[in-house]
């Protein structure tokens, strides 16, 4: 680790400008220091936001909130994420481990690095880490990487679960930075790699989350997380699915799907939703619709599986939520 | 056995780590008696053992937290994770470095009553923390339930995760984790137990459950 | 005067220093004034280092000491060569020349005043190297094949000839994964000197060997040397060796006269402490239409280092587990530019037995007579391979009982017949086995005045409970109960005991302390009374009698039953059981519990483990806890572990024959086989994974 200073910031509006001065905001802290002990990440001021008063988790009228420094663990058991949105609830207990989801905020969830192996190693080449240096990926282990929305450059996936969730539940962000607050979807925050893999968001410089909404929504209730994986716990997903569904007597009426472990962000669906939209939930038809996820998919050498693991993925997804009451 | 033994190891034949052997014993000695006071007597609030390095130029950050009932008032070099801290300056070693990235739960520790992980936590964040460790679950020689229970049940063979895999059933077991086998098994999954002490681990977290 | 100690349940003697964090492992051994070692690793494959800029480096906040080849002591690397040691070869000296063997390799260290100066000065180091093309996979027709100076194939009848006029043969080739043990505590060395008399509080299954490995390569007399282990945080066999970072933390704190203190992280856990080594393998079976064998060629290569020849008994068991007239095993190495491997769990035997029962079951369902049925029909009355009768074997009274109690009839016979909703249900079995060996070991016992024995041995204990049996065949011998009896390990200057390995420490080290307990006893008599504590020491070994007249090892039967997911291809075990015959057992408690935690080794094995190397420099690229993946609570199925009464009265006074390496030997081939029966699908890979599945 390089040496850096660490000041606890006493309000959102000092933290921003402590931001804006330079400073790296540290929430859990279980992605940057993990990544400042390999030297990935090499802050040399950290802004500690913990005192922030962004932990709160409560229902607007339909809608939940959640304060962008709420910790996994404690949004996962929530009456009103239960309530609202309980597949939140499911991904959130799929990530990590009883201990880190204790530590993670919310905000930094969704600001995770990725976890491409040789992102960590800093004597590989990595277009994320050093733009231009090549892809060591692409030719060597690549087992866990995308299918979707690669590019030459780059093809690692964004490790979030609930990061998926949320973007299947059209949840908005609202950030406060040095140029005032903006509201935007949580699937904005994220950008494909392209040309430039070392950007890995859209947040402006200093820009500091401070909220999650995820919008109320009818049938959110007959919604499940499935995330596949070697490990039954504490394992990144190979592919994971959110799945809701609004059914009206065995036929879909309205769907919502996103996948993680298959894009270089989360995945929203869009195509196989409408794909969906009034045909019966059926084992054929679903099968039909999640063929249509993996058009355009680049596999490499060592994830190939996974053009075929997203389909079925989505189709058991799909038929889980069907069997909720 | 009793960990006199350990102690008699450390000194060795050398004299550099009797001295060192001797002043750790007396640290941890105290730090039992105080677990068993409620005062602190203010001159060993502060005690940390006379070696501890000061790093050379480096930046220094002031924390000051209590753990296992114990306060102390450090300053630190802010990269220093609370594990270290644990491990290398307040000689705290019950609590295991297994991979120091998060991945296998060896170093669990409750901090304000949460079990998290203290290798990717920066001591200088705990300010006004109370931290408890595998060190300050016994108290007047009692042992713990979730201690005892793992003894009984063979929680354990080469006993290095040992600590982090307690620890973490405390939490577990206050989180209400512990309601049959399977929900047991999911929620200790964040601590790795090389030896596959799993069974037994999940038999002794269902009883001191049981009986708590 | 017996006190049936032997034989009873009883709890961990340090159960309470490890439930409180006060059992303590090498790198809490904490000395006054200590400094911080950490190495700086080679980041090519194979070449040269062209250049270091070490004053960049050594100018750094807190750094004490910048080594590398360029100004670290010459060491003098005495010929030593342990029992533990490659016989062929030479270890690796360390930054003694600018040669770049293999990623990974130690090319550097940093001593500082804290860990966290060190780490930085370490990331801040630059290296430039020469760097060559390494060849790192067994499959590449360039890797070097050697035939083991150790190996010797076996050929009894004519293989060959047999398998061609079988009625029935089959034959398969099996691949499985490089794997590293992992165990929890990474490996750690504090050392001190003072004079030329240096300490060491260091991670070692073989304490004694660690003292003379150090004293021939710093070339100080044996004496010099006290090496101290009380508790090891698993091990597994990566410590059995005494590898390169053991040396640069003595040279650490020689060069810099400060107590050292050196921990290898997690990444550098794959580099240089030694793996099991990938295997590539083929077998070729003949059979009578009624399952009776009649040919087995079984040829199998494992990795090596280029600089020493690592060599397991990768297909031996093929000569004695299964009765066959015909039979030839052939042992290979390719040589590769990686670290030496060294013995993992089960070694040879683990990776050997997976090959020979996955091909008995893919001959079973060939033949359609039942798997058990076929290890019944060639079931050896005595050892083939070498024409001796066995001391003992209970294989097929483990297959009875195990059978019953895994209510094998209820199992349908086809493949892809059992459903549990939507999984698809395998039931898979498979024998297990491992040498009951004995090694040379002596043990001192003092009976003091007040009634207690004072017992030492310089063993080791890595989590099976060394402690507490050795207290067991104390109490029991000597007549005294459990609290009456103190016994210490873990120190060189002890009596030596053989490495804690190969399942051999009750039967080498338990047979020394009994011996050592006898005499006291005798001495007693002679002496009724006295103040003077009376002290015995004794020195066991196999008797050479017993050992050329038998054929002496453990066998079990492993059952394992898979779920799985038909759509996502997700493969979980959800019973197992293990049987075994493996003579007496000294503690039912602590004997289930390694039995039980060898076959999770194995479900990790089956299913999970893998190091994976990068071809292009050979860097290990999942070494990471969250890439190398091991088996979690959520994956511990319904585990059953079950003892046969064995009552053998050759394989050593105690009647042991050891635990630990056959626990994990018949896991990974069951869980094969149930995943067949489950899927009609042969997996001869391993791990097997659930990519694997999605055709299935």
């Amino acid at each position: 680790m390089i040496p850096f200073t660490i000041t606890q910031a006493p309000s959102t509006h000092e933290a921003i400008q402590a931001a804006a001065a330079g400073g790296r905001y540290i929430a859990g802290g279980t992605t940057l220091i993990d990544l400042m002990r390999e030297e990935v990440e090499r802050p040399d001021r950290l802004i500690d936001i913990n005192a922030l008063p962004l932990k709160h988790i409560r229902a607007e009228g339909p809608d939940l909130i959640i304060g962008a420094l709420a910790r996994m663990s404690e949004v996962a058991v929530h009456p009103d994420t239960r309530r609202l949105h309980p597949v939140i609830g499911e991904a959130l207990i799929e990530g990590a481990s009883p201990q880190l989801r204790n530590m993670a905020s919310m905000g930094g969830n969704l600001l995770q690095r990725v976890r491409c192996p040789y992102f960590r190693m800093l004597d590989a080449p990595c277009n994320k880490r050093i733009p231009g240096s090549g892809c060591s990926a692409i030719d060597g282990l690549n087992i866990g990487h995308a299918i979707l929305g690669t590019s030459d450059q780059c093809a690692a996936t964004h490790p979030s679960d609930v990061a998926v969730a949320l973007v299947a539940l059209e949840a908005t962000m609202r950030v406060q930075g040095p140029q005032g607050e903006r509201t935007f979807p949580v699937e904005e925050l994220y950008r494909l790699p392209g040309d430039t893999p070392h950007l890995e968001h859209t947040l402006l410089p200093g820009e500091l989350i401070v909220e999650i909404r995820v919008p109320g929504l009818s049938y959110s209730r007959r919604a499940r997380y499935l995330k596949v994986r070697d490990r039954a716990s504490y394992e990144f997903a190979l592919i994971a699915a959110a799945a809701v569904i609004d059914l009206d007597g065995g036929v879909i009426r309205e769907a919502r799907l996103a996948v993680g472990g298959a894009g270089t962000r989360p995945w929203r669906l869009r195509a196989v939703e409408q794909a969906l939209k009034g045909k019966r939930l059926e084992r054929a038809t679903l099968e039909a619709a999640a063929r249509t996820a993996v058009e355009g998919a680049r596999p490499l050498s060592g994830n190939q599986y996974k053009v075929e693991l997203l389909p079925r993925t989505i189709v058991r997804a799909l038929e889980l939520a069907g069997e909720i009451a | 056995m009793s960990d006199d033994k350990y102690w008699d190891d450390a000194r060795g034949d050398v004299d550099i780590a009797s001295t060192r052997a001797l002043s750790r014993r007396s640290v941890l000695q105290l730090a039992g008696a105080v677990t068993a006071s409620t005062t602190i007597p203010e001159a060993f609030a502060n005690t940390t053992p006379a070696a501890a390095p000061t790093p050379a130029a480096a930046i220094a950050a002031k924390v000051s937290f209590s753990v296992n009932g114990v306060r102390h008032s450090l300053e630190l070099d802010p990269r220093q994770s609370l594990l270290d801290v644990m491990r290398e300056r307040l000689e705290l070693t019950g609590t295991k470095k297994g991979c120091n990235q998060g991945a296998c739960g060896a170093c669990t520790i409750l901090v304000n009553g949460k079990r998290i992980v203290s290798c990717l936590t920066l001591a200088a964040m705990h300010s006004g923390a109370e931290i408890t460790t595998i060190e300050g679950l016994a108290s007047n020689g009692d042992l713990h339930p979730v201690q005892e229970a793992f003894i009984k049940h063979e929680g354990f063979q080469c006993g290095y995760c040992t600590p982090g895999q307690i620890i973490s059933a405390v939490g577990c077991i206050a989180e209400g984790h512990a309601g049959s086998a399977e929900e047991i098994q999911f929620w200790m999954s964040g601590n790795i137990c090389r030896c596959g002490a799993y069974p037994g681990i999940c038999a002794a977290v269902a009883d001191a459950a049981g009986r708590n | 005067m017996t006190m049936n100690v032997i034989g009873k349940p009883v709890a961990r003697v340090d159960g309470r220093d490890k439930v409180t964090g006060r059992a303590l492992y090498a790198a809490e051994f904490n000395q006054s004034n200590q400094a911080y070692a950490v190495i700086v690793n080679a980041t090519v494959g194979l070449g040269r280092i062209t250049g270091i800029d070490q004053a960049a480096v050594a100018k750094m906040p807190g750094v004490l000491s910048v080594l590398s080849h360029l100004n670290a002591p010459k060491l003098a690397y005495r010929p030593h060569k342990g029992s533990i040691d490659p016989k062929t070869g030479e270890r690796l000296h360390v930054l003694q020349d600018e040669a770049v063997r293999f990623h990974g390799q130690p090319v550097a260290l940093i001593v500082a005043e804290t860990l966290d100066s060190a780490e930085r000065a370490a990331a801040a180091l630059r290296i430039t190297y020469e760097a060559q093309r390494p060849i790192i996979d067994i499959a590449d027709p360039d890797a070097r094949a050697i035939v083991p100076e150790s190996g010797r194939d076996h050929t009894r009848g004519d293989a060959e000839a047999a398998f061609a006029n079988a009625p029935v043969n089959l034959k398969a080739s099996y691949d499985i994964a490089r794997e590293n043990h992992n165990p929890m505590e990474p490996h750690a060395t504090v050392a001190v000197w003072k004079g030329d008399k240096l300490t060491l509080w260091s991670k070692s299954q073989y304490v004694v060997n660690e003292q003379a490995e150090i004293a021939a390569i710093f070339g100080i007399p044996l004496e010099n040397v006290q090496v101290i282990c009380p508790f090891i945080g698993g091990a597994f066999g990566t410590s059995l060796r005494t590898w390169s970072h053991v040396t640069l933390a003595a040279m650490a704190a020689r060069v810099t006269q400060r107590p050292v203190k050196l921990a290898l992280t997690r990444k550098q856990m794959f580099f240089t402490t030694g793996h099991r080594p990938r295997t590539l393998q083929h077998v070729a079976i003949g059979a009578t239409q009624d399952g009776k064998l009649t040919s087995l060629i079984h040829e199998g290569t494992g990795e090596t280092s280029r600089y020493e020849q690592f060599s397991e008994a990768l297909v031996a068991s093929s000569s004695y587990l299964v009765s066959c007239p015909n039979v030839t095993t052939r042992y290979r190495l390719a040589a590769l530019d990686t670290g030496t491997p060294v013995f993992m769990r089960g070694p040879g035997e683990a990776s050997g037995v997976f090959a020979l029962e996955s091909a008995l079951d893919e001959l079973s369902y060939k033949l359609n007579i039942d798997p058990i049925e076929l290890r019944r029909r060639n079931e050896p009355k005595l050892d083939e391979g070498v024409n001796k009768p066995f001391s003992s074997r209970s294989l097929i009274r483990c297959y009875d009982v195990g059978a019953e109690r895994f209510q094998w009839l209820n199992r349908m016979p086809q493949p892809r017949s059992m459903l549990d909703g939507r999984l698809r249900i395998g039931i898979g079995v498979a024998s297990a086995t491992y040498p009951a060996y004995q090694a040379q070991s002596s043990a001192r016992v003092r009976l003091l005045a007040s009634g207690i024995a004072e017992v030492e041995v310089a063993a080791s204990d890595m989590g099976p409970g060394t402690y507490t049996s050795m207290t067991q065949v104390a109490a029991e011998t000597l007549g005294l109960p459990i609290d009456k009896v103190r016994f210490s390990l873990g120190r060189s200057d002890f009596p030596p005991a053989p490495s804690h390995g190969g399942s051999w420490t009750m039967a080498s080290v338990g047979s020394a302390i009994r011996a050592a307990c006898i005499s006291v006893l005798e001495e007693a008599k002679k002496r009724p009374s006295t103040d003077r504590p009376l002290e015995a020491t004794a020195t066991t070994q196999r008797d050479a009698g017993v050992a050329g007249r038998f054929s002496m090892h453990a066998f079990g039967a492993v059952f394992a039953e898979v779920a799985i997911d038909p759509d996502v291809g997700t493969i979980r075990v959800r019973r197992a059981l293990g049987v075994y015959g493996a003579g007496r057992i000294i503690n039912p408690l602590l004997a289930t519990s390694q039995c039980t935690g060898g076959m999770i080794g194995g479900i990790g094995m089956a299913l999970m483990e893998r190091t994976v190397l990068d071809r292009r420099d050979g860097r290990p690229v999942n070494a990471h806890m969250a890439d190398y993946l091991m088996p979690v609570n959520l994956d511990t199925p319904k585990i059953e572990v079950q003892f046969v009464d064995e009552v053998d009265p050759h394989v050593n006074p105690l009647g042991v024959k050891g635990l630990g390496e056959i626990a994990l030997v018949g896991m990974a081939p069951a869980i094969a086989n149930a995943v067949f029966h489950a899927t009609g699908k042969r997996i001869r890979r391993l791990p097997i994974l659930l990519e694997d599945m999605l055709h299935a």
